[in-house]
C-alpha cells in the first residue's frame, strides 16, 4: 500500500507531545514515547510540523504539474455591486490591491461587469485601479454566476492578470470558486492577511479555520492566477484621490457567455431593519437573556441609536424572536464588526467563533461566570432591561 | 427524482473547551459529527424523495472512520450510500475535493439534483458545491432557503437564495446543484428502523481507480493551493470588567465606546 506522505523521524522525536496538542483532528498519540500518526485521521496540514521543537516530522509535498506561471501579471479586484452601488468590499480590496501592487510593481485593474455601470468607473480610479476593464452587457445586469464566471474566465485568459481577488460575500463565493475551477488555480477562501514574499513573488494569504481558532498560511505556487476572497471590513478602503488618472478598458466579448439554464426570478429586499451583517460596522445582537420575543424591540432600539446591524443567538432564532438571517455564529453568519455588543447572549463556543474576530465585544449578561465574557473587551454584569434603555438614552442625548 | 447528497465529516465543536489561558480549542477527546449544514441537505434530499419519488445517494470523501457519517445519513432516510476513500485523497485541497466529487456523481449516473451545505464548519469556504458544479459542467444556487417547486414538464426547478440585504428567486434546469442553508427545514431524527437499517447496509468503498483518476488529479499533488503553515493566533485578551450601578456602568461603558465610535 503506498505510503502517505508524512513521517516521524524516530531519533530526533524526544516524545514532548507538541504535536498532539498541535493537530485539529487528533491524529497524533505517544507509544513508546514517540509520536506515532494515524494516517486515517492525518489530512496532512502540517500543524504538527509547524509545533514540532525537533524538526522530526517530516512532510513530503510531491511535486505538482509545473505549469508556466511567467507571464502573468497585474492584481485584479472583482468589483461586486449590491443594487446599484458598488459594495464597500470592492472599495476594501483596491485600497489592499494598491499595496500588492506596489509590491510586485504592477497595476491594480478592476473588473466590472453589469449594464449601464460606466458611470461608476471614475469612482474605482479614484480608490485605486489604475485600469478598469469594463463589461457592459444588459444581461449582465443581474449577477448570475454562470454568466459572470463565463465573461471573467475569457478576460482571464486574455489578459492573464497574477493575482485575483474578490469579496468573501455570497456573490463573490459563489462566483470566484467557479471560475478558479474552469482556469484551474488555487483559490483560498476568507483571507485575513494578503502579503506578498517579494523573493519568490508568491502571495501568502492568511485565513483562519476552525471558526478562527488556527491560522493558515496558504499559497499557490505552481497556477495563475492566485486568487482569493476578503471578507468585508478585513481590509482598508483609500480615501478617494480624484488627482489619480487611470484607463478604461471596454470589452466586448463575441460568443456565448449568457447560461440559459439559470433564469433570475426576482429580488426581495428584507424591508423590516438592517440586516446585512457582514456589511454593518457595528451589530448589536440579542440572546436567550431577553425571555421573550417582544423584548427583542429593546435591541431594535440600541442598533437604532447606533446606527447598528441586529444580531441573534442561534437560541433566539431557534425561539423564533427573529428571523434565521439574523443569526450569528456557526450556523449562521460569521461576522467581524468594528464593534459587537452582545445582549443576554451566554456565548456558546458556536456563537464566539462566529464573531470573535470583531474588533471590540461589548457584553451585558447577568451572568458573572458566562463565556463572553471571556471573550469581551468590556462587559457589564448586570440586568439587561436596565442597562440597555440607559445606553440608548445616553447615545440619544449625545 | 435522482438525488445526490454530499456530506463531510467535521469534528464536534459543541464538545470542544477553550482552554482558558491560551483561549484556544482543547481538541483532546473530540468526536465527529456530520456538518451541521449537511443535515438540512439530507433531510432536504428525503423530503424531495417522499414528495417525488426517485432515489437518495450520499456520498462523501474521507478516511474510513467517515463510515459513521455515512450510516447516520443512511438512518435519517437516506437511500444508499458511497464512501470515497483513498489515502491519495489525503490533503485535497477544494479544487481536488471537487473534482473527486464531481468524478463519483458522473460514475453514479442520471443525477437530476445534487445538495450540499452551505460551507463546511471546519473550513468554512464554501467553495467545494460550486466546484462540484463546475467540474460536472451544471448551473448552481447557492444559500438556498427554500425549493419552492420542481416542475418535471420544464425540467426545473425555482428556488429562493439566502443574499445579505434579502433572497432572491432563481429558476434553474436539471441537472443542477444546490448548497443550503439552515433555515430550509427542521431535520428529523432517525428511526430505529431507519438506525437497523444504516447498520446491515452494504457502503462500496471507491477509490481514485474507480474513479477514472490518476494519483496526481487528486490529494496534495492534485491542489492548487499548499499550506505553507499553520499557527495559533494571537490569543483574544481578556478584558475588564466594568463594575458599579447600572447608570455608573453604562456611564463608563459609553465613555469606552466613545472611543471608537467616530
Amino acid at each position: 500500500m503506498k505510503e502517505k506522505g508524512i513521517k516521524v523521524i524516530k531519533e530526533k522525536c524526544v516524545g514532548c507531545g507538541a504535536c498532539i496538542k498541535a493537530c485539529p483532528f487528533g491524529a497524533v498519540t505517544l507509544e513508546s514515547k514517540i509520536a506515532v500518526i494515524d494516517l486515517d485521521k492525518c489530512t496532512l496540514c502540517g500543524a504538527c510540523k509547524e509545533a514540532c521543537p525537533f524538526g522530526a516530522i517530516v512532510i513530503y509535498k510531491p511535486q505538482g504539474v509545473k505549469t508556466d506561471v511567467s507571464g502573468y501579471k497585474n492584481v485584479w479586484v472583482f468589483i461586486e455591486r449590491e443594487e446599484q452601488k458598488i459594495a464597500s468590499v470592492s472599495f476594501e480590496l483596491l485600497g489592499k490591491a494598491r499595496v500588492l501592487a506596489g509590491d510586485l510593481k504592477s497595476k491594480v485593474v478592476a473588473v466590472f461587469l453589469g449594464s449601464d455601470i460606466k458611470k461608476d468607473t471614475q469612482e474605482l480610479i479614484y480608490k485605486g485601479a489604475d485600469e478598469v476593464i469594463l463589461v457592459e452587457k444588459k444581461e449582465l445586469g443581474h449577477f448570475i454566476a454562470e454568466n459572470y464566471a463565463n465573461t471573467i474566465v475569457r478576460l482571464i485568459q486574455k489578459y492573464k492578470p497574477e493575482i485575483v481577488l474578490a469579496g468573501a460575500t455570497t456573490t463573490g463565493r459563489s462566483l470566484v470558486s467557479r471560475i478558479a475551477v474552469k482556469i484551474r488555480t488555487g483559490l483560498t477562501a476568507d483571507c485575513t492577511g494578503l502579503d506578498i514574499d517579494k523573493e519568490k513573488k508568491l502571495l501568502i494569504q492568511t485565513r483562519p479555520a476552525f471558526g478562527g481558532n488556527i491560522m493558515a498560511q496558504i499559497i499557490t505556487p505552481n497556477y495563475r492566477p492566485q486568487m482569493a476572497t476578503v471578507r468585508h471590513k478585513v481590509m482598508k478602503e483609500l480615501p478617494p484621490d480624484k488627482n489619480r488618472e487611470g484607463k478604461v478598458i471596454e470589452e466586448v466579448l463575441d460568443g456565448k457567455i449568457i447560461d440559459d439554464r439559470i433564469e433570475f426570478v426576482k429580488f426581495i429586499k428584507e424591508e423590516s431593519y438592517k440586516v446585512n451583517l457582514a456589511d454593518a460596522d457595528i451589530i448589536v445582537s440579542g440572546g436567550r437573556g431577553l425571555g421573550e420575543p417582544k423584548n427583542f424591540s429593546l435591541i431594535r432600539e440600541l442598533a437604532a441609536a447606533l446606527d447598528a446591524a441586529v444580531g441573534a443567538s442561534r437560541a433566539a432564532v431557534d425561539a423564533g424572536w427573529i428571523p434565521y438571517s439574523h443569526q450569528v455564529g456557526q450556523t449562521g453568519r460569521t461576522v467581524a464588526p468594528k464593534i459587537y455588543i452582545a445582549c443576554g447572549i451566554s456565548g456558546q463556543i458556536q456563537h464566539l467563533v462566529g464573531m470573535q474576530s470583531s474588533k471590540i465585544i461589548v457584553a451585558i449578561n447577568k451572568d458573572p461566570d458566562a463565556p463572553i465574557f471571556k471573550i469581551a473587551n468590556y462587559g457589564i454584569v448586570g440586568d439587561l432591561f436596565k442597562v440597555i434603555p440607559l445606553l440608548v438614552e445616553k447615545l440619544k442625548s449625545k | 427524482m435522482n438525488i445526490v447528497v454530499c456530506i463531510k465529516q467535521v469534528p464536534e465543536t459543541t464538545e470542544v473547551k477553550i482552554n482558558p489561558e491560551t483561549n484556544t480549542l482543547i481538541r483532546e477527546g473530540v468526536s465527529s459529527i456530520i456538518n451541521p449544514f449537511d443535515m438540512y441537505a439530507i433531510e432536504e434530499a428525503v423530503r424531495l424523495k417522499e414528495k417525488y419519488s426517485g432515489k437518495t445517494t450520499v456520498i462523501t470523501m474521507g478516511p474510513p472512520q467517515a463510515d459513521d457519517a455515512l450510516r447516520e445519513a443512511l438512518s435519517l432516510g437516506i437511500d444508499e450510500a458511497i464512501h470515497l476513500t483513498d489515502r491519495a485523497f489525503a490533503g485535497s485541497d477544494t479544487w481536488a475535493t471537487s473534482l473527486v466529487l464531481a468524478k463519483a456523481i458522473e460514475k453514479i449516473k442520471d443525477v437530476d439534483m445534487v445538495l450540499c451545505g452551505k460551507q463546511a464548519s471546519d473550513g468554512d469556504t464554501a467553495q467545494v458545491g460550486p466546484g462540484i458544479a463546475t467540474h460536472l459542467g451544471w448551473p448552481q444556487a447557492t444559500y438556498v432557503r427554500k425549493i419552492d417547486e420542481v416542475d418535471f414538464d420544464n425540467n426545473s426547478v425555482v428556488c429562493e437564495r439566502l443574499l445579505e440585504e434579502g433572497y432572491e428567486v432563481l429558476k434553474l434546469s436539471f441537472p443542477c446543484l444546490i448548497t443550503v442553508v439552515k433555515e430550509i427545514n427542521e431535520p428529523r431524527m432517525p428511526s430505529l428502523r431507519g438506525k437497523m437499517r444504516a447498520k446491515k447496509q452494504n457502503i462500496p468503498a471507491w477509490g481514485i481507480k474507480e474513479l477514472g483518476l490518476k494519483d496526481e488529479d487528486a490529494g496534495l499533488s492534485g491542489s492548487p493551493t499548499q499550506v505553507v503553515k499553520i499557527f495559533s493566533p494571537p490569543p483574544r485578551r481578556m478584558g475588564m470588567i466594568i463594575e458599579g450601578t447600572p447608570p455608573e456602568a453604562v456611564d463608563k461603558l459609553f465613555s469606552e465606546l466613545k472611543k471608537h465610535l467616530t
